[in-house]
């Protein structure tokens, strides 16, 4: 018998309990893929945030920590510097890390640590019922935002990457989407980019994937994904934000 | 022996590590000692006071009410803690600095100009040192000779060339604070 | 073995190091700035981290971090701080993983002031975060025990994997007084097996984490928390008696204001009162069944707890205490602190009212 596909050994042999047409596997999948042809999983260490990624440590093969709420880059801060050699991620989605974990992240990405973090953007809340995230889009409906998110309200929606990419610390940033083959290709070079970056010491480094979330936007698969690109990717850019 | 001391004056006089001083001398011979320092909101300029405790048993309470004796480097504080000091006590009075008297009759009053000392000696940073030898000289509660070892220590490397000027500005102190007995 | 002058903080910081903490997170915040200021300086040189933090909020994250990737880890702070810590800790007793958090005590509530107090008695003992749970909360009154305790601390961390907190009041903070660095002989520690350091060939991966969400699983690690809580009642209790052995009044009191009622014991003997002091050093566990025995003993006529709260180990005391004798109470708060002849004539004063 001949195999012709094989899950990643960055991914631990269970089932994922995502929604479908959700995003998080195949970025799951993608950053396992990475670590298994980097060679890194034996060592590397990945943060997990508060949100539906919260259970992310039961998925990746690598050791893991789950965070309090937004907390990521600062466990990630220790865990680094306590293990310069090994590699380390925190994968944090919107709410995790533009909202409660603003902080954190800025002043991480202010520090250059030498970490990377993968952020999740589906402009929403996912595990708690879909409330409005700080970067949801002006117009797109929420269920603390039942008319749609108005400028008036709560301002306009934050572009992550590029407000990351004014500080100095911060040394490769990459948005990206996985909605098909192309575009996945693409993120898991950002992903491995990244990775290399980080392990040759240049300082923190971040991709931003756009991802979909059909249940609390109330789509199916194809239409989720039209809509990524017609008003995600419109409002946040794909592509290269920085890099030194 | 036990001697309950409270240091007071302006901040940026010397008054912690004169405190510190007598703590770190208590040390080398032996006793129980400790400091407590308390300060001001503010980084320089406010008053600034310390507590020290040399004795030959364990210490208790780190703070005091009835000190002892009072060294006190400013106006204020002599008004501050003068009324507090033990039937008997002494007070230090800097009065380069402090014009008034002490008005209780039964503490023993010891007067060291201590700026002017420090003056002629040419360097008013030493006012605090001249103090110090005042209270060993009245009180001998500390050995003259550890407090030299101690100045030997504190000043060495580039700052070795301020021994000398801690010394004569010891010396003119403990005969301030001797002669008045 | 040399005696050697020290301050407070700074001694606190420097026994940290000696105990073998790698990893030093912190914010300014008065009247504890020199542990930060002395571990920068000295945690370098030994091999370790210092990382001045945002927040409050992201140095106890970053110790949970140290700590989970197997680091001996600690973070310092005075009240106000020490609040915005408790997510942190209520985190780090769920995933079990041992800290220390040194908490130099301030006037509160809110900012309060910079002078020593000791208002932060419910939130070490009794659990400032969220959940069912305990931190083995030592309460030093001198600099000598203030780093005999530093060791200490690190070794139950490990050997309990849950945080341990140092309660010290700003006195002992800010004071100087003469210690010797003691031989500590180390507690036989299990390896730290489950830290989140890399797999290096383990045939699974360590993921380390606070939440389960199914009620079942979650009751069942409450119960093993419990039982650790259980372990460490039984064998962390800490406490000093002096003069207690004919005692008619027992002071009650930790951290300073014990010194105090130390003194104050000393002068009502003088004055013909015997008076003891009950000094606990874990507050929480708390040493009730000791304190229970002494207060049941004929010469005890009456407890005096003397604290720099409103009164806020006077529950614990209590409880220990029951009916057996009557208990009295006197505090200072808000950074001041209560003098020699305070307490002891609120101890006479209850003697008075009891005889």
């Amino acid at each position: 018998m001949t195999t012709i596909y094989q899950k990643t050994k960055g991914l631990q042999d269970t089932t994922l309990h995502y929604c479908p047409g959700c995003s998080h596997g195949i970025v799951h999948k993608l950053i396992g893929e990475v670590m298994e042809e980097m060679g890194i999983i034996d060592t590397t260490i990945g943060i997990c945030p508060v949100g539906c990624a919260v259970f992310a440590g039961n998925y990746f093969a690598c050791d893991t920590i789950e965070a309090a709420h937004g907390r990521a880059p600062a466990v990630a801060t220790a865990v680094k510097r306590t293990h310069p050699d090994q590699p380390v991620f925190t994968y944090q989605g919107d709410g995790d890390l533009a909202s409660i974990g603003a902080a954190e992240i800025i002043h991480a990405a202010m520090r250059g640590e030498k970490f990377t973090t993968f952020f999740i953007n589906n402009a929403i809340y996912g595990m708690t019922g879909g409330q409005m995230a700080p970067t949801t889009l002006i117009g797109q409906r929420a269920t603390t935002a039942p008319g749609g998110r108005t400028k008036e309200q709560a301002g306009e929606p934050v572009q992550v990457a590029e407000m990351l990419s004014t500080l100095k610390g911060l040394v490769y940033a990459e948005r990206v989407c996985v909605t098909d083959i192309p575009h996945l290709n693409k993120a898991k070079k950002a992903i491995r980019k990244a990775f290399e970056k980080q392990m040759a010491g240049e300082g923190f480094t971040f991709v931003e994937i756009l991802a979909t979330c059909p249940t609390n936007w109330g789509m199916g698969t194809a239409e989720a994904n039209k809509w990524l690109m017609d008003n995600l990717a419109a409002y946040y850019p794909l592509g290269v934000i920085k890099e030194v | 022996m036990n001697k309950e001391i409270i240091l007071s004056g302006f901040g940026g006089q010397g008054i912690m590590s004169m405190g510190k001083n007598l703590a770190e001398a208590g040390v080398e011979e032996g006793l129980e000692v400790s400091w407590v320092p308390s300060y001001g909101p503010e980084m320089r300029g406010g008053t600034a006071n310390c507590t020290v405790i040399l004795s030959d048993e364990r210490i208790g309470s780190p703070l005091v009410e009835a000190p002892s004796e009072i060294i006190v480097m400013n106006r204020a504080a002599l008004h501050k803690f003068e009324p507090e000091v033990v039937p008997g006590g002494t007070v230090f009075v800097n009065s380069s600095i402090v014009p008034d008297k002490v008005s209780r009759k039964d503490l023993k009053a010891i007067y060291v100009p201590c700026d002017e000392i420090a003056a002629e000696l040419g360097n008013g940073k030493v006012a605090n040192m001249v103090m110090l030898g005042a209270y060993v000289g009245a009180t001998k509660a500390l050995k003259v000779e550890t407090i030299e070892n101690m100045i030997h220590e504190i000043f060495t490397g580039k700052k070795a060339k301020l021994v000398l000027l801690n010394m004569e500005a010891l010396h003119r102190g403990i005969e301030c604070g001797s002669c008045t007995e | 073995m040399k005696r050697e002058i020290w301050k407070g903080s700074e001694a606190i910081a420097e026994a940290a190091i000696r105990a073998g903490c790698r990893c030093f997170c912190g914010y300014p915040i008065t009247p504890q700035n020199e542990i930060p200021e002395y571990m920068s300086a000295k945690m370098p040189a030994a091999g370790g981290v210092f990382v001045q933090s945002e927040s409050e909020v992201s140095a106890i994250n970053m110790v949970y971090g140290a700590a989970a990737s197997g680091i001996r880890a600690m973070t310092s702070s005075s009240s106000p701080g020490v609040s915005l810590k408790q997510e942190g800790i209520s985190y780090m007793v769920g995933a079990e993983l041992p800290a220390v958090i040194v908490n130099i005590m301030r006037g509160g509530p809110g900012l309060g002031s910079i002078q020593p107090a000791q208002g932060d008695y419910y939130q070490a003992t009794r659990g400032g975060g969220n959940g069912d749970y305990r931190t083995v909360t030592l309460a030093p009154a001198n600099l000598q025990e203030a780093v005999d305790l530093m060791f200490d601390a690190f070794d139950i961390a490990d050997q309990y994997r849950n945080p341990v907190m140092i309660l010290a009041d700003g006195l002992i903070g800010q004071m100087m007084e003469p210690l010797v660095w003691k031989e500590h002989k180390p507690r036989n520690l299990p390896p730290k097996s489950w830290a989140a350091d890399g797999r290096k060939g383990r045939d699974h991966n360590n993921f380390i984490t606070s939440l389960l969400v199914e009620a079942a699983d979650c009751e069942a690690h409450n119960r093993c928390l419990e039982k650790k809580f259980q372990e460490m009642e039984d064998k962390e209790c800490r406490w000093e008696e002096i003069m207690t052995e004919d005692a008619e009044v027992l002071l009650v009191a930790y951290g300073t204001p014990a010194r105090i009622a130390q003194t104050a014991a000393e002068h009502l003997r003088k004055q013909g009162i015997k008076a003891g002091v009950f000094r606990p050093i874990t507050l929480w566990p708390f040493p009730a069944r000791r304190l229970r025995e002494i207060a049941e003993q004929r010469s005890v006529k009456v407890v005096l707890d003397v604290e720099m709260s409103l009164g806020q180990m006077l529950d614990d005391v209590k409880l220990a205490i029951g009916e057996c004798k009557p208990v009295r109470f006197y505090g200072r708060v808000g950074g001041s602190i209560p003098t020699v002849s305070e307490v002891e004539k609120a101890a006479a004063g209850a003697y008075e009212e009891v005889k």
